[in-house]
């Protein structure tokens, strides 16, 4: 092949230019699988690695992708009163998405890589693809108007601090896309929280604030638009009166069920028509990526299952309770809201940094379900609780696994015994 | 053309999707845009897995040959069917595992082909002094059954010639370790006559005395640790495995055949040396019953087993039939060595037989052949494509040969396969059927019996271990492999004699090493961490 005989041209010498040659190797095994051969244990190998398992996960995160970037649009517009329909305005909703969502795809996947490159180039061991997954699930994890230079120092926290310092892909404790975000929450929590963040391009989230173009939108799109003779970005907006970019959880929290109702309908939030961070809202695309997860095997199902079975029991305890408006939401209603069907799906289930037993896998599930719901409805300092129960049973996986390894251990001890 | 069927779908779909969505409401628009992009999705996870589309217009042909094996996972509480020979029995049903389907599987046909080398290979005893004492000289006549060489540190272990002839050569391997005893085959196989002892009144110390001094101890493999025992070893059991589930393998029933009466007597003399039983796993999972020999042998206990590959290992059978305690040791032996090991007492002499088979796709033909133990690797091979990688075993655990190179001990197949060494174009990308895969995200799951031709290739790099259920589905014991392993890895003593590291050898986590999403070489860890814990017995 032409192109393989271009790769063995240009390959850099590896005593020379050893960070060269790590960037060409990064390159080369992604186009090509490399001809090793194996030695010294099975002499057949099974066709999957871990690059196709990772782009699997990819594969499954692309739908509450292009939802993601046509709802960023969308809560735009409907703040300023303008294509309130679904289907009115989809070029300007997809673009005004797209020029949103892709500064932070392209600065994770620049920082991200670059660290990755350069500690594998240290190491002096291939450039490992843990990073695909974790770049991928950033930007659905934020608001889409963070600041770029805080998610860069953020990913930087995350990569260096959380993944690298512990060995690299496979090693860490924590799950780095979580890690970046926790960080920010803690960091710069009025980027990231309140009631003024989820919606994109205004100045602030109240009646009358301005909307703003970048020139993405003002010199990309614009021009096309008009070429096409189709609607362009106005050259100015104001927000209507009487908007709120209130989520539903916050509404939820202060009012309960019946003030998000007043707000949004169940079909809205069940098909992601609310603010949000751009992954989190389409319920419906989440579960095809679930399922696409649970169909190859690549997620623990027991986690998935476990996780909403002990955040459906929690909400019901709480329905029984039901002291506070936030208890009184039907328990059902509670994963129409914010992340709990995105953080277990595609947070939760991180091999990793979940628990490795069987036994550990339900015990994990079940407890991330449980804190998930317990953080989100009796903590008033955190709206959502997803990200610090996943983070928090991240930290005791592996003390479930000891639990259960060592039960393993005690019964073969009895066997010695008898 | 044949894509030309698709032409229908794509027709429905184009209309589909170029329709106008009609409906105003949010929930019309929502169930709609949700169900085409579901069928999307579906679609281009098939594409993804290797499906072709065609075939979803014609069900038949994707389901064809299709046994639907995970009928039994989605219904857990219904037993297997069995067939009718194991009907009414006690069956052990083994969850996960994994049948590899590689083509050229040896037919059952007979090769009409002799083998004129042999040799003795010090080197593949486990726990020898590496340069043993060798008492006969090159250029020297020994008969069959004469003993070769002897272990320095055990001197009273021996190891006999498997054919009459003359010594030609003694080559030697690194530190100056005897790796072969090269012995060139009479025509007629000259036998040295054993006087056998009687069995109904011998003790079991003079039995033992006997077994060493014919040269007949080293058919016995000793776990943990798959070595030779010590004389002084008493085992607690017995296992015989009376099949073989590993890819392309020889069918011990074949190798049986005829020989019904040496085996029961190898069995006898099994019974004298264990004060416990002698245990025979049977198949349960073959449409041929097996062979009468296995089912009315006497004096030893039946167990049914039914499950894909690795149940056919012992290893695995001893973990279901009675678990290897820490302090435990017991004795395996493969059919063909028990038959060995009875024909010594039944014809008074060492008959070192084996029936090899000849397997895979770089073999021109394929079959099995009778010949004798260590015998030469290119003279059972025959013609062999030029690229191909030569295996003394199965293509899962075996030892990767030369032509010069000879047989092992213990295997009773040899393997040849293509070497992968080529640039697989996006090979983690591209959708394609054409390599054994148990991964779900390829479409091999819907195809169980589709046979491939296997090759080295690697399929990818060494990473760092990030799936953790993998290993789960392909070693069918109460062990915890992944952590297994990385308590190998740190070197943590108590972890891996407590998670069962000693009830494992290399044939047991070979189909975890070849499932491995990671690609770590499990079968290395594992010795390296039963060489550590043997080192602490001495």
């Amino acid at each position: 092949m032409g192109l393989l005989s271009f790769f063995n041209k240009i390959e850099p010498d590896k005593e020379k230019h050893p960070f060269l040659h790590t960037i060409y190797d990064g390159i080369y095994t992604l186009f090509y699988v490399p001809d090793h051969t194996a030695q010294g244990g099975t002499h057949v190998k099974d066709k999957i690695d871990l690059k196709r398992v990772m782009f699997t996960v990819v594969l499954s995160l692309v739908f509450a992708y292009i939802f993601g970037i046509w709802n960023i649009g969308h809560q735009h517009f409907k703040a300023l009163g303008k294509y309130l329909g679904v289907l009115d305005g989809l070029h300007l909703k997809f673009a005004f998405g797209i020029a949103k969502i892709l500064p932070i795809f392209i600065v994770t996947h620049i920082v991200g890589l670059g660290i990755e490159f350069y500690y594998a180039y240290k190491r002096g061991h291939g450039i490992e693809e843990g990073f695909l997954v974790t770049g991928a699930l950033i930007p659905l994890i934020m608001p889409p108007d963070i600041p770029l230079w805080i998610l860069t120092v953020a990913i930087v926290f995350a990569v260096v601090l959380g993944k690298e310092a512990f060995g690299g892909t496979g090693m860490n404790v924590w799950n780095i896309a979580l890690l970046t975000r926790v960080f920010i929450f803690f960091a710069y929590p009025t980027t990231i929280s309140g009631d003024e963040v989820w919606i994109a391009g205004l100045t602030n989230a109240k009646a009358g604030a301005a909307a703003h173009y970048g020139w993405i939108e003002q010199y990309i799109f614009n021009p096309l638009f008009q070429m096409l003779h189709w609607d362009t970005f106005p050259s100015a907006g104001q927000v209507v009166d009487g908007f709120s970019g209130a989520t539903p959880l916050s509404l939820a929290f202060n009012g309960g069920w019946d003030s998000v109702m007043s707000h949004f309908s169940t079909s809205e939030l069940w098909f992601g028509l609310i603010p949000g961070s751009v992954g989190e809202v389409s319920k419906p695309m989440i579960i095809i990526g679930m399922l696409i997860l649970l169909i190859t095997r690549i997620a623990s199902w027991r986690i998935i299952l476990g996780g909403l079975i002990g955040a459906a029991l929690t909400a019901f305890l709480l329905n029984v309770w039901g002291t506070t408006p936030m208890m009184q939401v039907p328990w059902y209603y509670q994963f129409y809201m914010g992340s709990a069907l995105f953080a277990i799906t595609f947070m939760a289930t991180d091999p990793v940094t979940a628990a490795g037993t069987k036994w550990g896998k339900w015990v994990y599930g079940i407890l991330i379900g449980f804190f998930g719901i317990i953080i989100r409805v009796l903590n008033p300092a955190y709206p959502e609780g997803w990200m610090l129960a996943i983070l928090f049973m991240n930290t005791f996986a592996p003390l479930l696994d000891y639990i259960s390894l060592q039960s393993n251990i005690k019964k073969r001890l009895k066997r010695a015994k008898v | 053309m044949k894509y030309i069927k698709l032409l229908p779908i794509i027709l429905v779909f184009f209309i589909a999707f170029t329709t106008p969505i009609e409906a105003q409401t949010l929930e019309e628009i929502g169930t709609k845009t949700t169900l085409y992009t579901a069928i999307v999705a579906f679609l281009i996870l098939l594409v993804f897995m290797g499906v072709p589309l065609y075939a979803l217009y014609k069900p038949k042909s994707l389901f064809k040959n299709t046994n639907f094996r995970y009928s039994k996972s989605i219904l857990p509480m219904v037993p297997p069917s069995l067939p009718s020979y194991a009907k009414g029995k006690k069956v052990i049903f083994l969850k996960g595992g994994h049948d590899l389907w590689l083509t050229g599987a040896p037919q059952g046909k007979l090769l009409d082909r002799t083998v004129k080398t042999y040799a003795l290979q010090p080197t593949e005893f486990r726990g020898m002094f590496p340069i043993p004492k060798v008492i006969v000289e090159v250029g020297e006549q020994v008969k069959a059954g004469q003993i070769v060489f002897y272990d320095r540190e055990h001197p009273e272990v021996k190891f006999a010639s498997p054919v009459s002839g003359e010594v030609i050569s003694i080559n030697r391997g690194a530190k100056r370790s005897i790796v072969e005893i090269v012995i060139a085959s009479d025509n007629q196989i000259d036998y040295l006559p054993i006087k056998a002892p009687d069995l109904t009144s011998i003790s079991r110390a003079s039995l033992v005395d006997f077994l060493l001094e014919t040269g007949a101890w080293p058919l016995i493999n000793e776990r943990p640790y798959d070595i030779i025992p010590s004389k002084d070893s008493v085992p607690r059991d017995i296992f015989i495995s009376t099949f073989n589930t590993a890819p392309l393998a020889c069918d011990p029933n074949i190798a049986v055949n005829g020989n019904g009466e040496a085996f029961q007597k190898g069995l006898d003399v099994l019974q004298l040396l264990t004060p416990g039983e002698v245990h025979l796993g049977l198949n349960a999972n073959d449409k041929v019953a097996p062979a009468d020999e296995f089912l009315q042998s006497k004096g030893v206990k039946h167990h049914w087993f039914h499950g894909k590959h690795p149940a056919g290992n012992v290893g695995i059978q001893i973990h279901h039939i009675a678990p290897l305690g820490l302090k435990d040791k017991v004795w395996t032996l493969t059919v063909q060595q028990v038959i060995q090991l009875g024909k010594i007492f039944t014809e008074g002499r060492w008959v070192a037989d084996r029936v090899v088979a000849i397997s895979g796709s770089s073999v021109h033909e394929t079959g099995y052949i009778r010949t004798k133990s260590g015998a030469n690797i290119g003279e059972l091979l025959g013609a062999v494509d030029a690229d191909a990688r030569l295996i003394s075993g199965d293509v899962l655990s075996g030892t990767q040969k030369l032509k010069r190179n000879f047989l092992n001990w213990k295997h009773e197949m040899v393997t040849a396969i293509p070497e992968g060494k080529y640039n697989e174009f996006f090979g983690w990308l591209i959708p394609s059927v054409a390599g054994p895969s148990d991964s779900k995200t390829y479409a091999n799951y819907l195809f169980p019996h589709k046979q491939f031709d296997g090759d080295t290739n690697k399929h990818g790099e060494k990473r760092a271990f990030v799936m953790t259920h993998d290993y789960d589905e392909m070693l069918p014991m109460d062990i915890h492999l992944l952590h297994l392993m990385k308590s190998v890895i740190v070197n943590d003593y108590d972890g891996m004699e407590g998670l069962g590291l000693k009830e494992l050898t290399e044939e047991d986590v070979a189909l975890a090493e070849w499932r491995c999403t990671s690609k770590q070489p499990l079968q290395q860890l594992l010795r390296r961490g039963l060489n550590m814990l043997r080192e602490q017995e001495i």
